[in-house]
């Protein structure tokens, strides 16, 4: 790991309507890092997500990514810089197939990259046997591969994941886990949001907690673990 | 087995107009869940803006190439038109209750209609004989060149549309906008180019479409919108309405339907069976024949 900031968040305040989701919240990611983003349901998790990708509009504040502001940048041209995003609920496109999905996830490319689509076969080895079939008739599971598997089509350098794990089989959670430690380990810096603290701690560099739009805490993976607050709160565990 | 046979001829003839005229109104919807009502009256207004530039540019010629200018003009008039429409009536309304976006569309279509009457008059116009008055009788069936031309030239543009939706990269776009525009974003496609195009192809296919309903009928009217706006509006609900191939069968099957209830029962009753056929449609299928292939896992 490098000590090069990738992707910098600053001051970032968001609102729907009169309601503030993100009261000002800061955080880094370097170069070949795994960063997770934990925190309760309406932390503010998927809000950060989707404002890094441009889909809600910042308030104030800034997200730098290789020295351009994204807050000034159109929701679609986020990917074509290189930040590639799995949303929450996962959306893959239900009537078209695996393939086509693969495909469009590749859009931002103009021509197709076979060896990378290659590789996605290769880490979800699912897709490749249901490349055939309707993305809305696979299981949640699968469903989420298709996701991760769509968002590495654009070669991206930093990958966005919005709660992987959520409404998923265990042993399938286990899974998608390992080949996203894969995935990094190509070199891909991920960004993951997760509401299983445990299991995203394991496979995190560092951690940031959110709660009600403020991060509460931020650390080291072990430092994180080891904290009574995270174990009372996320781990289940009483002192 | 003479009318049956006559019926079908009319009746592809009337279906191919209705189905590229209900093409508009899927896209739109497909898109933005949204049913563009200001389409017909763009229909009604192509055949007036090809009826105009028929007299005032091409100096009342009729030749191949004065023909072929007249639909390219009026096609793409009605492009910037709808371009327009979707900038100035729908955009800005994009996050706001679906309500306030259909009562924008009302307003639009009332906008075009009474601007056509402005400009045109209340009175019939009669369009322009812009194809030669030709009929071949095949035992006892007559078939017009302009029956045979109106239904060439649609399967031409429906088949290139639906090759275009199906094989090309802005067609994958299209695709994955009608199913989810968020989604689609994160690929990077810029769903506002998307949405523009829709208009667009929607708008010209209408405005050919309206050409084609001033060749058949001869008499257009300032407020003829409304009708062959509905009935193309209903052929793509049965077709199943935001699917592209659903529109063009909804256009065919509304078109034979209608050709065969005049021939054998009468066309006085066609408003009441095509009603008819369309809430009997919607009891066996609620989406339509073609709608919704595939019900969205959770």
């Amino acid at each position: 790991m490098s000590n090069d900031v990738l992707f910098e968040i600053k001051d970032l305040e968001v609102s729907y309507g009169s309601i503030t989701a993100l009261k000002g919240i800061s955080l880094k990611v370097h170069k070949g890092e795994i960063v997770t983003i934990l925190g309760a349901n309406g932390a503010g998790k998927t809000t950060t997500m989707r404002t890094i990708s441009q889909l809600l509009k910042a308030k104030s504040g800034s997200i730098m990514f290789k020295g351009q502001d994204l807050t000034k940048i159109a929701a679609h041209k986020i990917v074509k810089l290189g930040i590639s995003h799995s949303p929450e609920g996962r959306r893959v496109f239900g009537i078209l197939t695996v393939e086509e999905n693969l495909m469009l996830g590749a859009f931002s490319q103009r021509k197709l990259d076979r060896e990378v689509r290659s590789w996605v076969y290769e880490l979800f080895p699912r897709l490749k046997e249901r490349r055939k079939q309707l993305a809305g008739t696979l299981s949640g599971g699968e469903q989420q591969m298709l996701a991760i598997g769509r968002a590495l089509m654009s070669k991206p350098e930093m990958l966005l994941l919005d709660e992987p794990s959520l409404g998923i089989a265990p042993i399938l959670v286990k899974a998608i886990f390992k080949q996203i430690k894969e995935i990094a380990q190509s070199g891909v810096t991920v960004l993951l949001v997760e509401q299983n603290a445990k299991a995203a701690l394991k496979l995190a560099d560092r951690g940031y907690v959110l709660d009600v739009g403020k991060i509460a805490l931020s650390g080291t993976s072990e430092e994180l673990l080891a904290s009574e607050k995270i174990q009372e709160a996320y781990l289940g565990k009483k002192h | 087995m003479d009318i049956f046979l006559q019926q079908l001829a009319n009746g592809l003839t009337i279906g191919s107009m209705y189905a590229l005229v209900a093409l508009g109104y899927t896209m739109v919807y497909g898109v933005m869940r949204l049913i563009n009502f200001a389409h017909g009256d763009m229909v009604a207004a192509s055949a007036f803006v090809g009826l105009t530039i028929y007299t005032q540019v091409m100096g009342e010629s009729a030749s191949l190439g004065a023909v072929v200018l007249i639909f390219l003009l009026s096609a793409g008039s009605m492009a910037v038109v709808g371009i327009i429409l979707e900038r100035v009536a729908y955009r800005p309304l994009r996050e706001a209750p679906r309500l306030s976006a259909v009562v924008s569309a009302l307003g639009a279509s009332l906008v075009i209609q009474n601007g056509i009457m402005l400009i045109w008059g209340p009175r019939m116009r009669i369009f322009p004989e812009l194809v030669p008055q030709v009929y071949w009788d095949l035992g006892g069936v007559v078939i017009s060149l302009i029956q045979v031309i109106i239904l060439l030239l649609s399967l031409v543009l429906m088949i290139t549309l639906y090759l275009f939706v199906e094989k090309t990269r802005m067609g994958a776009a299209i695709r994955a906008s009608s199913i989810d525009q968020d989604a689609a974003r994160l690929m990077g496609i810029n769903v506002n180019s998307v949405i523009a195009l829709i208009f667009i192809i929607g708008s010209s296919l209408g405005a050919i479409g309206g050409l084609f309903i001033g060749l058949y009928y001869r008499g257009i009217t300032f407020n003829m919108g409304w009708q062959y706006g509905l009935y193309a509006f209903i052929a793509a609900i049965i077709g199943g309405i935001g699917n592209i191939p659903g529109a063009m069968l909804g256009g065919m099957l509304l078109g034979l339907f209608n050709a065969f209830i005049a021939g054998y029962v009468s066309s006085t009753w066609s408003d009441a069976f095509t009603f008819i056929l369309l809430i009997l449609i919607l009891i066996v299928r609620p989406t339509g024949i073609l709608g919704e292939r595939v019900a969205e896992k959770v």
